[in-house]
């Protein structure tokens, strides 16, 4: 891994983050991060034959109050990096230090108590609520498991406020799941997540199964609750123009790392790497006009597999600019300057 | 305008619902309810139930009591006792009232049925939670289990185990309270009362698996959902996922496979009882008493009708329940 990277990254200054607390607060720090998933041959005696290195070597710091958008394609990685920070996945390699305390090397009741303070937001929100409980004993389950309240009617009340806060009707308690919309399905999810009151949610991609009339609200409800709150977010998603809404500053994986990482400004407007400068090209402009004189960059081929990327370059088989240098060795992800670290050889002294 | 005047209270009246709404539970029996050939089902098992457990009002003879007065053995419908009562049914080969016996027959083949069913799906519900759950060792280890009392045929296997223990008098170790209770409630000694339970565990050992692979399957579907998912990121325990999620969300299938089961079982007993290593006389059963009407059906034609028709009929009923079952927690269907 580049040595480089944690030391540079703690001086990212954040635009939000002195809203909340101190600039230089990092709430969370990632380092190295590795998450292969074993590929096992036979039935009987099951031997490994190769990984799923579906998160390879992630380097990413968090300051307390920040938004960081997390972007890429289907596949590389981001959701597997969100679970594998929560330790839903205990990553095979790297460090996850939140709040001062490495979470790789957590177990048992110290994890169970540290998830408190952190939570996740789930993509589909059918799926994540279970369908035979009500609402009120959904939300109010972080409660229970983590003896939060002394009685019942205390959780009650929680629970009845946490509904409040999420803009939904306190009444709604005694309902099911499937008596609600998807948006508000999303909702009674945020209810839960807030339960616990975390500083720190993972929201994996919150809003790609929604209606587009209905994303807006859950956008601006997180919105809301993290001026409220205070809660810092790592947003996985892959709606560049949501993610430009909501982030601070966004980073943009590709088959299992990051290659670049900039203010959201800063990236949107001057991309580095040429996935990301693909990837901005494919964002539809709503003016007719610039619309149709927008040039796309059109990336050939496919994503290599996880399980053997290519050497050097992990952009190398699809890089329009491809060099022979990035065939050969891998970029270092490093700052080019005013926190805008890219991992690409283009940038490099010497190269054209 | 004064159209709109009018439709206004309609609107009002939806929101003052708020904060009542149905189980799902209460939907589902509302929904069991309106299957008309399941309820008529459930009704008649009750009154089966209800007659078995009301023996000594119904009946004035003893269970066992041979009436020596009675000289045509096997008696028709309507024979007269020495005391002057009416044989309701008339009286077996023995000269003992049939009423009598196919009721208490009755509570000797429900009971097991219910027994069988209750342990066995509690075993195959735990194991099969387990196994879908973790994956790994244990559950190739269950399902392996699984597969192998799967592909060996039961008949053949239920007699072998239980002529074995049948008829070497094993004895199952229970409290004493468990035995005197059942020995009170068939009217026998205590000893043949555990032969009965014998008999379950013979059939709990053997018929688990159906309940298992339902359970396991349904726990390899929820298990990778988000919100067992989201229990881990709250910090839940497994415990607390398995019974409180898992479990709940996998119980319907289970229910429709009880009630199909209790069916099974009825008709396993009485099978095994009709080839003489299941109950043993004289406790009687539905499938011993069939046993012994074999020899002299055709002579007394209404015999072997005497049990056969509650047999038909509580296991027809829990066939229909069953189906009833099904329909109503199938969730695709709405309302």
């Amino acid at each position: 891994m580049s040595e480089a990277t944690p030391v540079v990254a703690q001086t990212i200054p954040s635009t939000n983050g002195a809203q909340h607390g101190a600039i230089g607060d990092i709430l969370l720090n990632v380092h190295g991060l590795q998450m292969y998933f074993p590929i096992t041959k036979g039935i009987v005696f099951q031997r490994q034959v190769g990984a799923i290195k579906a998160v390879d070597g992630v380097d990413f710091s968090l300051m307390r109050g920040e938004t960081l958008g997390l972007v890429g394609e289907s596949g590389c990685g981001k959701s597997t990096t969100g679970r594998a920070i929560l330790q839903l996945y205990r990553p095979t390699a790297g460090e996850v230090v939140f709040e001062g305390q490495d979470l790789t090397k957590m177990k048992g009741e110290d994890l169970r108590k540290m998830r408190r303070r952190m939570q996740m937001i789930f993509q589909d929100p059918y799926a994540s609520l279970n369908p035979r409980m009500t609402v009120g004993s959904i939300i109010g389950e972080p409660l229970e498991v983590h003896n939060i309240g002394a009685t019942k009617k205390e959780r009650q009340e929680r629970v009845q406020e946490l509904l409040k806060t999420v803009n939904l009707n306190p009444y709604f308690v005694n309902r099911y799941p499937h008596e609600f919309s998807g948006g508000q399905r999303q909702r009674i999810g945020i209810a839960r997540a807030l339960a616990v009151n975390p500083s720190f949610i993972v929201a994996d991609e919150p809003i790609s199964a929604l209606d587009v009339s209905i994303q807006a609200q859950i956008i601006n409800l997180m919105e809301d609750l993290q001026d409220e709150l205070g809660l810092t977010y790592l947003f996985i998603a892959h709606d560049l123009s949501v993610v430009r809404h909501i982030s601070d500053r966004i980073a943009v994986m590709y088959l299992g790392k990051i290659v670049e990482l900039a203010q959201r400004d800063e990236l949107y407007e001057k991309p580095m790497h040429p996935y990301t400068q693909a990837l901005l090209s494919a964002v539809p402009i709503p003016d007719p006009v610039i619309e149709t004189q927008r040039q796309r960059i059109i990336l050939e081929g496919d994503v290599p597999s996880p399980a053997n990327p290519p050497k050097g370059c992990r952009f190398s088989t699809r890089c329009p600019r491809v060099m022979d240098r990035c065939r050969q060795d891998e970029p270092v992800f490093k700052d080019y300057g005013g926190g805008h670290f890219a991992a690409c050889w283009l940038y490099e002294e010497g190269n054209p | 305008m004064t159209a709109s005047a009018t439709t206004t209270p309609l609107v009002i009246k939806k929101i003052e619902r708020e904060g009542k709404e149905e189980s799902q539970w209460r939907i589902v029996g509302r929904r069991f309810a309106r299957h008309r050939l399941a309820m008529i089902s459930l009704v008649i098992i009750i009154i089966i139930f209800a007659l078995t457990l009301l023996a000594p009002v119904i009946s004035p003879f003893s269970r066992d009591a041979v009436d020596i007065a009675v000289t045509a053995r096997p008696g028709p419908p309507g024979t007269l006792s020495s005391a002057g009562e009416v044989h309701l049914l008339g009286v077996d080969h023995l000269g003992r009232d049939l009423l009598t016996r196919v009721l208490y027959g009755g509570r000797v083949s429900l009971t097991i049925a219910f027994i069988v069913v209750i342990f066995q799906e509690l075993v195959g519900v735990s194991l099969g939670a387990y196994s879908g759950f973790y994956g790994g060792w244990p559950d190739g280890i269950i399902s392996r289990i699984v597969e192998f009392l799967l592909s060996i045929p039961t008949l053949p296997i239920l007699l072998i185990t239980s002529s074995i223990l049948i008829k070497t008098d094993a004895q199952l170790p229970v409290p004493a309270f468990v035995t005197n209770g059942l020995a009170r409630f068939f009217d026998s000694t205590p000893q043949d009362a555990n032969k009965v339970l014998v008999l379950c565990l013979i059939l709990v050992v053997l018929g688990w698996t159906g309940a298992a692979r339902l359970m396991r399957g349904m726990a390899l579907t929820l298990r990778g959902q988000d919100f067992v998912e989201s229990l881990r990121a709250m910090g839940a325990s497994n415990g607390r996922i398995i019974f409180r999620h898992i479990i709940p969300n996998g119980i319907a299938p289970i229910l429709v496979n009880a009630s199909l089961g209790l069916a099974a079982i009825v008709i396993f007993e009485s099978a095994l009882s009709y080839l003489g290593v299941g109950v043993q006389e004289p406790t009687p059963s539905w499938g011993n008493m069939l046993a012994s009407a074999q020899s002299y059906m055709f002579q007394a034609p209404w015999l072997p009708l005497v049990p056969g028709i509650p047999l038909v009929l509580v296991t027809v009923a829990f066939n229909f329940v069953g189906d009833g079952l099904r329909d109503a927690l199938d969730p695709r269907l709405k309302r």
